[in-house]
């Protein structure tokens, strides 16, 4: 196997010297890396944002069984809906509402981003709030109908 | 201070000539996903725990049955967006993440046709 993309480049110059030994002194800031650095709420956020789209993107899967099955007949539809009532399928479909409300929230906190409001640190803050108060009682509201 | 001349920045296009394409789309799909969600939810609620009657009943409406597939096309069309951006910020080999966005988007405009098609044979039962 061929390394392309490394090269090894020897210190040689004086200048080439300094700069390592500035770059080995310790008690520099370092930038921050996921392996070192605490994620603040906000960065957790989006993270979320992109986890929970790509969690609902594999989630609409579910939906095109769900509608083709209801298109082959009653027996598939009530095998899919069968299934969807077992304890695991409620708990995928919990998740999957929770991470629907989520993105829409969150989304719609990115519109509002898009137009250049809320970029204040203490309305992100606030808007961080808002997004998973919302998202959970979104959640909440919907299974309270499903259940009652 | 902008590094755009002013005349790039009055067109809002890049060197591609497509500038803000994708994230116009985006957000144009988001926009109306608030919507269509929110309609989803409401008839998922409704439908819970009824039989397969209800389900055609429901969809056999051309308004139901309209939003559904509207859901479908723009939400499968934001889902393929969506991850073609995460594999243009995750995946270094030009090849895989290509190949693998090609294959998002066959996959999700194969399935919104699946889907589509699937409510409407169940719109004309109904």
């Amino acid at each position: 196997m061929t390394q392309r993309n490394v090269r090894v480049f020897r210190v040689e110059t004086p200048l080439k010297q300094r700069a390592c030994s500035i770059m080995a002194t310790p008690n520099r800031p370092l930038s921050p890396h996921l392996q070192v650095y605490r994620l603040p709420l906000t960065a957790l956020m989006s993270i979320t944002h992109r986890i929970t789209g790509v969690g609902l993107t594999l989630g609409a899967l579910l939906l095109t069984w769900w509608v083709t099955a209801a298109a082959y007949g009653e027996t598939q539809y009530a095998q899919v809906q069968g299934l969807l009532g077992t304890w695991l399928g409620q708990l995928v479909l919990l998740g999957f509402s929770f991470a629907l409300f989520y993105h829409l929230c969150n989304g719609l906190r990115h519109i509002f981003w898009d137009f250049g409001r809320y970029f204040e640190l203490e309305q992100v803050r606030r808007t961080d709030a808002a997004v998973l108060v919302g998202s959970v009682a979104l959640t909440v509201a919907t299974w309270v109908q499903v259940v009652f | 201070m902008s590094l755009r001349s002013a005349l790039g920045h009055a067109r809002g296009l890049g060197a591609a000539k497509e500038g803000v394409h994708h994230w116009w789309l985006q957000r144009l799909t988001a926009i109306a996903l608030i919507p269509l969600t929110l309609w989803l939810v409401a008839s998922i609620i409704g439908l819970s725990g009824t039989g397969y009657e209800e389900f055609l009943f429901w969809f056999g409406k051309p308004i139901n049955s309209t939003l559904m597939i509207l859901f479908l096309g723009v939400g499968f069309h934001h889902a393929q967006l969506g991850m073609q951006v995460v594999y243009e910020d995750y995946i270094s080999s030009h090849g895989t993440r290509t190949a693998m966005t090609i294959l998002t988007k066959f996959a999700c405009y194969g399935l919104a046709t699946l889907s589509i098609v699937s409510i409407l044979t169940v719109a004309f039962k109904g």
